[in-house]
């Protein structure tokens, strides 16, 4: 099917470090009912053909995660499936189920209900190998810090530049109302703050939040009948490059690298920067921002630093990123999405970038993967 | 509506048994390679990867889909995970299918494992998680129990005795001796079943499918890419339908006598193979198929299925298998594999087994468990999943065709 794929609707509950008057249910709940407002009230019942949820049974405490799944988006009976990887892989599943001929309307939903859980390092641990890495029962973080630690070695990248990263996204998401950690902070500040994995601040972590995105895709031919504001979708990948300490790239962000060569050739894109206008991109830790903006081939290696300091960046992550509207897991990609969906549409408010047409969003899976999710989209 | 057909060309199947000793990894690796092997194959012949995988407390394992990404062959390429709980092993291929179909791979590896060994002492201690954990864990509920009180309610709706819902028990044991990967494929009795152990009134211990360790791969390709390997039609499965539905999370809010979810799986299946709803009924449905896979994890759960599949009239099932309609070389064989109950219950690779016999009985490579098949040659594979909830439905027909 030669059909093309747009965003209809977006809603967003959140993002905050709790969500005390809701529970994940209901915040669910409340991001549908929004997104489906926003797709000219469409009704779940009866005008979406495929419900996709994007979620993980450790982060959910329930084993099955997908049983909890259908009642909160109306999706009760009906064509629902689990995908247990970032909104964006999730958005893929909607868009290839699209492009079929089979379905018309896909419905894509991920949560984070982050204040449940208690012991977020031995969740973590549990992603670890059982025979090899997890043994090592450290903070999670480590890994992190050996990755920043090589990232830094290999590129003259420094501690200073960033910590300019850490600086720019929280002074972005006081501009932001769905971003959680706005604030005023400077250089000084950043580098003056506890060190948790040397050479990992604490500072430079997103912290985790409560939060729900659902997202209403659709084919080109329902888009012309209803009365939406489409953003579409013009490629979209993801990218595994190894759960092995021992096998995996270390240096640079390899998932980033298969996911833009596999994009850029689609869409015949040589040089990013001059085709692409507005960019999130994944920067659960600060360094990882400009490790993957130059595995995404919008920076040569260990150049973003000085694009930032010499006040050359492009529009990289208005929002806030992930550092500053929090860490939500697998909703962590449609953070990036809905981002540069409310800017392509001219409805970001206060941290609208003016003339924006075309838009990247970039997501990582978090410690300790290597996986990558990356969209592209544009007004058309 | 099938513009871009799928096809499935080769299958890998580790032996379903205890296997403590392997890693979840190396059982994907066994599977995957031996698929991959099997289509004369390499990892660089590959667009993407599949895995299926149910619940992560099994292995223990946070984030299973990346846990076992380089054992099932994903490394450096697009793999992701889809999921529906006891639903995914026939999901598994449906998302296969829809990567293909919707032009954006060509040839996909998909990898369905389960290893439930690591639980100790038994894996019924990982189920109590998928409960609500607000109004249903306190009341320490395990499967078998939720089980008895479908089963009940069942029999009663349809005053089914014992005896009938036994005899596909004694079928399917019977069925899997002839299965390379079976577990228990065995020679029993009616009698022998019906006095088993008791576990939870009605269910006994025969009635009821063996926790095992196991993986089984597939390969999928796009029409296009099976022309150009030069791979004939006759070794290939086609995917002819696909369908999936879950029901509201509160399942004790259902009569559980019918599976309403599996119904409009099912439809939604054979629509999409062409059927019109006229055509949608056991007689002709029973002619339009050669055999069924119906996900078997407890004997009644096979008759409940076909029933929700609308290849039986409701309460009509427990008759005919008693009868033999459903044996392997009855009127219409139901479960030819040995199923869940004689082959062994991995969860997620249980039911990528039933999808592979569909594989297996189409390319006419079943051996002996070879049903009789027809000029259209078509099965059917479901599975279930879930509080109760989940139906996934694939239909294949054999390379015969066109």
């Amino acid at each position: 099917m030669n059909e093309r794929v747009a965003i209809i609707g977006i809603g967003i509950e959140g993002f905050r470090s709790q969500i005390r008057e809701l529970s994940y249910k209901e915040m669910v709940y409340n991001a549908a009912v929004k997104a489906y407002n926003d797709a000219d009230d469409l009704d779940p019942r009866t005008e979406v053909d495929t419900f996709i949820s994007c979620e993980e049974d450790l982060n959910m405490g329930v084993s099955i995660t997908d049983e909890y799944a259908p009642d909160q988006l109306g999706a009760a009976q009906r064509t629902v499936h689990t995908i247990t990887d970032d909104g964006i892989t999730g958005i893929a599943a909607g868009y290839m189920q699209i492009k079929t001929g089979l379905f018309d309307v896909a419905v894509i939903e991920a949560q984070s209900r982050n204040s449940d859980i208690l012991t977020h390092n031995n969740i973590q641990n549990f992603a670890l190998d059982p025979l090899e890495t997890r043994n090592f029962n450290v903070n999670y973080h480590f890994t992190a810090g050996l990755e920043k630690r090589a990232y830094m070695n290999d590129t003259k990248i420094t501690e200073e530049m960033i910590a300019e990263v850490t600086v720019r996204n929280h002074k972005n998401a006081l501009k932001n109302p769905y971003a959680a950690f706005g604030s005023n902070i400077d250089k000084e500040h950043v580098l003056s703050t506890e060190m948790i994995c040397d050479p990992i601040r604490e500072i430079e972590i997103a912290k985790p939040v409560d939060g729900a995105i659902v997202i209403v895709i659709a084919a080109e031919k329902i888009v012309k009948e209803k009365n939406v504001n489409p953003i579409w979708i013009n490629g979209i990948t993801y990218a595994t490059n190894s759960p092995n300490f021992g096998t995996r790239n270390w240096n640079e962000a390899e998932y980033a690298k298969i996911c833009s060569r596999k994009l850029y050739e689609l869409n015949n894109i040589t040089n990013p920067l001059n085709e692409i206008d507005i960019y999130e991109i994944d920067n659960t830790y600060s360094y990882k921002e400009f490790q993957h903006l130059e595995g995404l081939g919008i920076y040569e290696k260990g150049e973003s630093g000085k694009k930032l300091l010499n006040d050359e960046y492009a529009n990289i992550n208005p929002s806030g990123g992930v550092l500053g509207m929090g860490n939500a897991h697998e909703a962590n990609g449609l953070q990036r999405v809905s981002e540069i969906v409310e800017q392509l549409r001219g409805e970001a408010g206060r941290r609208q970038i003016k003339g924006v047409e075309k838009g990247l969003a970039f997501s990582w899976r978090g410690l300790p993967t290597t996986s990558g999710a990356m969209m592209m989209m544009g007004v058309e | 509506m099938k513009k871009n057909r799928v096809g499935m060309v080769s299958v890998g199947m580790t032996k379903f048994n205890r296997r403590a000793k392997e890693t979840a990894k190396e059982l994907c690796y066994y599977s995957s390679k031996m698929a991959l092997d099997n289509a004369g194959l390499t990892r660089k012949d590959i667009d993407g990867v599949i895995i299926g995988s149910a619940p992560d407390a099994f292995d223990g394992v946070h984030q299973k889909h990346e846990y076992l990404t380089d054992g099932s062959g994903g490394m450096n390429l697009p793999s992701t995970r889809g999921y529906v709980g006891g639903g995914t092993g026939v999901f598994s291929p449906i998302q296969g299918w829809y990567q293909i179909a919707s032009g954006m791979f060509d040839t996909i590896l998909v990898t369905t494992e389960e290893k439930m060994s690591t639980v100790q002492p038994s894996a019924q201690a990982a189920f109590l998680t998928i409960f609500d954990n607000l109004i249903e864990r306190p009341l320490g509920p395990n499967l078998i129990w939720i089980f008895a009180l479908e089963m009940q309610r069942y029999m009663k709706k349809h005053n089914i005795p014992k005896e009938h819902i036994a005899s596909v028990s004694v079928k399917n044991k019977l069925n899997a001796i002839d299965h390379p990967a079976n577990m228990l494929g065995r020679k029993h009795t009616l009698e022998e079943v019906l006095e088993a152990e008791i576990m939870a009134d009605p269910v006994r211990l025969l009635d009821v499918s063996p926790v095992a360790d196991g993986s089984v791969s597939f390969v999928m390709m796009s029409e296009k890419k099976i022309k150009e390997n030069g791979i004939s039609y006759d070794d290939v499965a086609w995917v002819d339908g696909v369908g999936w539905n879950v029901d509201t999370t509160l399942w004790n809010n259902r009569d559980l006598y019918y599976p309403k979810y599996v119904e409009k799986a099912a439809k939604q299946a054979y629509r999409m193979a062409g059927l019109k709803d006229g055509e949608i009924n056991p007689t002709s449905l029973r002619k339009w198929l050669d055999f069924a896979e119906p996900y078997d994890p407890f004997n009644y759960k096979e008759l409940h299925h076909l029933e929700g599949l609308q290849l039986f009239e409701k309460g009509g099932a427990a008759k005919a298998a008693f009868e033999g309609i459903t044996a392997r070389d009855g009127d219409f064989p139901v479960t030819p594999s040995g199923g869940l109950l004689g082959v062994g219950n991995p969860i997620a690779a249980a039911a990528g087994m039933k999808s592979a016999e569909l594989f297996f009985q189409l390319t006419g490579s079943a051996g002996k468990r070879q049903v009789e098949l027809n000029e259209n040659p078509r099965g059917l594979a479901q599975a279930w999943g879930d509080l109760m909830q989940v139906g996934t439905v694939l239909i294949m027909k054999g390379g015969r065709v066109e």
